[in-house]
């Protein structure tokens, strides 16, 4: 019970500032104390600086890919975190902020006016028509929002995501090229240059980040932030209190269509043509991902969570930095929440134990029951290598054995105290076995199934997002 | 002089309900009317109809002009700005913020001006942030300070009631529609709140119309009382004299069973 006088969140506050302790609370006490624009110029030099630290084509894809889902989980943002509008055809924007640059990029659009010789357009010029055009786009499919909302609107902005593709892919296979796409485009160029390499495209990006972030900041602030947000706590009393909601929603989604379609621009010039499955609700989902695990609501949480899903992602693509994930994540977990270190020393303990017994064990039954191939590569491999049990012909045991992982976890959700550190010690040697035997043969497959149960657990123990605040829907 | 806010004729169904019947009403300047009636009566229907959220028949003038088929922003633009029964504030935002969204419709700025922080937007958010700090400042220290900052949901509920009148205040209007002020509200607090509209008025100069079922706020407010039941005036006149009207007695209490029997 508070003290009478003393409101909930007046109480509250002590606990408040307890709750950040360690290494964890200094850094958000650090970066609460720095204002937005010092934290936006953190952000950019460290931009720069891995710009300049010579990376390898690979990061340099990586990471001209993770600032692209930046801007597009920032434009995402304003429509659904914002206006609170669920725009599932959000995908379409960006697709048409490339096929857009790509038209006026190659001879596409010539040869759809009969001219010969293509319509093709500096930079300067082609860009903002193509933002122009995706913002009235987006008004149009704004208007929908005037009569629907909420899951209505999400069923019916998908129907035009998924229309878009279908669109490109089927209309006018001879100029649009169908599901062959539009290729040979030419890059971003004007003034007698041209941007050609990944990395020229990543300070782009960069560049269109940071102002993005500023200018979106000032706007959040300004009577048409408020608007939004407005809108999204309540309709009818935004209505009432001088806010024209119509206008408000449309200026939203033509906001995020335009932010979509810039994406979409540097996107198509980077990539060099444009396919109609770049534009996929796989994608779409992506975003979506970002923003939900950065926050909803919050610029800075779109762009770490943009970031942060791109980068795991294509990382989990290769084998051995997702060996170091994997086991990384394992590791953390433990450390994190296992205390006092004495139960943290004996569960580690117990696992390696576990494993030898059952290695043991294993090879006495059958010689072939552990001869299988550990599936990681390097250093790890060779070290779990007499410690898991992977027989020869592993992957129906590896599935059996991930279908058991899996039951396994949703039991320890459920266990407490002592019971659950017990059950933790054969799940995870289980894992880890499952994932030598089977997860890491398949990457591709594995990335997929890592971002979800990252995922699952991130939005477990913080539902709002990394850097979101709750939000109460009715108090 | 003409009165600030005039209701002719007004109708408005809902399907067979008549929720408002023929209703005439007016509300002159620096007037405190208030409008009581039982439960379902039609009091909120008039502030809805007047607000612009329903399209009434009849014709309903603002300051001589017409406001009936209005959208509510443009409405309140004009000059009438309310507040709701059941409390409808943007809970995610803080108090200031409430209070600075009302003034959408007295500011100007694009979009691209707020981004560019051109001039006129740096201007006008000054402007606002003065305003919101001046209406709030109207609730002494209540508002005050550190609650600036305080999202609107961690507000008790009378201070709820209190940001919702603030914000009504900060969109520039002219008429207060005071929607139950005092409702859940104890004693003390229920006090607090006569005077305060009161204040309202001798203080700010507004013009206001209350519904209101706290008979002590009533008589300690009202220049005039008007009494609904079933979509249509009962009576209206001083506090007294409609307090003891026998038509209002019988909405509120029934009819005398002896006067039944004779």
């Amino acid at each position: 019970m508070s003290p009478i006088g003393v409101d909930e969140w007046v109480a509250r506050s002590g606990d408040r500032r307890q709750q950040h302790s360690g290494p964890l609370g200094a850094l958000s006490r650090a970066y609460a104390r720095v204002n937005w624009w010092q934290r936006l110029l953190v952000l950019a030099a460290l931009g720069v600086a891995f710009g300049q630290i010579g990376a390898n084509g690979f990061q340099q894809i990586v990471a001209f890919n993770s600032v692209l889902y930046a801007i597009l989980a920032v434009g995402l943002n304003i429509v659904v975190g914002w206006a609170g509008l669920l725009d599932l055809g959000y995908i379409a924007f960006f697709g048409i902020g490339a096929y857009g640059y790509a038209m006026f990029s190659s001879h596409a659009l010539g040869s759809l006016l009969t001219m010969t010789g293509g319509a093709e357009l500096p930079t300067i010029a082609a860009v903002p028509i193509v933002l122009v055009f995706a913002g009235l786009v987006g008004m149009v499919i704004g208007l929908i929002s005037l009569r629907l909302g909420g899951d209505y609107l999400a069923i019916v902005t998908l129907f035009f995501g998924l229309a878009f593709f279908e669109f490109v892919n089927n209309v006018d296979q001879t100029n649009l090229g169908g599901n062959n796409g539009i290729i040979a485009l030419l890059p971003w160029h004007g003034f007698g240059g041209e941007i050609r390499s990944t990395i020229g495209y990543y300070y782009v990006v960069l560049i269109i980040l940071i102002l993005l972030m500023a200018a979106l900041h000032l706007l959040n602030e300004s009577r048409t932030g408020r608007a939004w947000r407005a809108v999204r706590d309540d309709e009818l009393a935004a209505e009432v209190m001088t806010v024209p909601v119509n206008a408000v929603k449309v200026m939203a989604f033509s906001f995020g269509a335009m932010v979509a379609a810039l994406a979409g621009t540097v996107f198509a010039a980077q990539q060099g043509n444009v396919f109609p499955t770049n534009f996929q609700s796989p994608i779409l989902i992506l975003i979506y991902a970002c923003l939900v695990l950065g926050g909803v609501g919050s610029i800075g949480g779109a762009v770490l969570g943009g970031l942060a899903v791109t980068i795991v992602q294509q990382m989990l693509g290769s084998p051995t930095d997702e060996g170091y994930l994997f086991y990384g994540i394992i590791l953390l977990a433990l450390f994190w929440k296992v205390r006092p270190w004495q139960y943290l020393a004996a569960t580690l303990a117990a696992i390696v134990g576990f494993g030898f017994a059952a290695h043991a064990i294993a090879g006495a039954i059958s010689r072939s029951a552990i001869a299988g191939p550990t599936g990681s590569v390097g250093w790890i491999g060779s070290a779990l290598r007499h410690w898991v049990v992977v027989p020869v012909n592993g992957e129906t045991y590896g599935n059996i054995l991930f279908v058991v992982v899996v039951c396994a976890l949703i039991g320890i959700i459920r266990l407490r105290g002592i019971v659950r550190l017990v059950a933790v010690v054969p799940t995870i040697y289980f894992a880890a076995c499952c994932w030598e035997s089977r997860l890491s043969v398949d990457p591709a497959i594995t990335a997929e199934i890592m971002i979800g149960g990252i995922l699952v657990v991130m939005m477990a123990v913080r539902p709002h997002g990394i850097l979101g605040t709750r939000r109460v829907e009715i108090v | 002089m003409a009165p600030l806010l005039e209701l002719d004729s007004v109708r408005l169904a809902f399907g067979g309900l008549r929720a408002l019947h023929d209703l005439d009403l007016y509300v002159n300047e620096h007037e405190i009317v208030s409008v009581i009636g039982p439960n379902g009566a039609g009091k909120s229907t008039v502030f809805n109809v007047v607000t612009g959220i329903y399209r009434p028949g009849g014709d309903i003038r603002f300051d001589g002009k017409s406001i009936v088929g209005r959208r509510p922003h443009k409405i309140t633009n004009l000059g009438i700005a309310r507040t709701f029964q059941s409390l409808r504030l943007f809970l995610n935002m803080t108090v200031k913020e409430n209070v600075k969204t009302a003034t959408y419709g007295t500011t100007h700025a694009t979009p691209i001006e707020s981004m560019l922080r051109l001039p006129r937007a740096r201007r006008e958010a000054r402007e606002v942030d003065a305003r919101a700090e001046d209406v709030l400042s109207f609730f002494g220290e209540r508002l005050q300070g550190y609650r600036f900052d305080q999202p609107a949901y961690s507000l008790s509920y009378a201070n709820r009631r209190r940001l919702e009148i603030a914000r009504a205040m900060a969109t520039g209007a002219r008429l207060l529609l005071l929607d139950e002020p005092a409702a859940g509200m104890n004693p003390n607090e229920t006090h607090e709140i006569t005077e305060l509209i009161g204040r309202l008025r001798d203080e700010r100069g507004y013009t206001i119309l209350v519904i209101e079922h706290d008979m002590h706020v009533v008589e300690g407010i009202s220049d005039r009382v008007i009494a609904l039941d079933h979509g249509e005036k009962l009576t209206e006149g001083s506090f007294h004299e409609v307090a003891n009207h026998p038509d209002v007695v019988e909405a509120y209490l029934g009819r005398n069973p002896e006067a039944l029997q004779q």
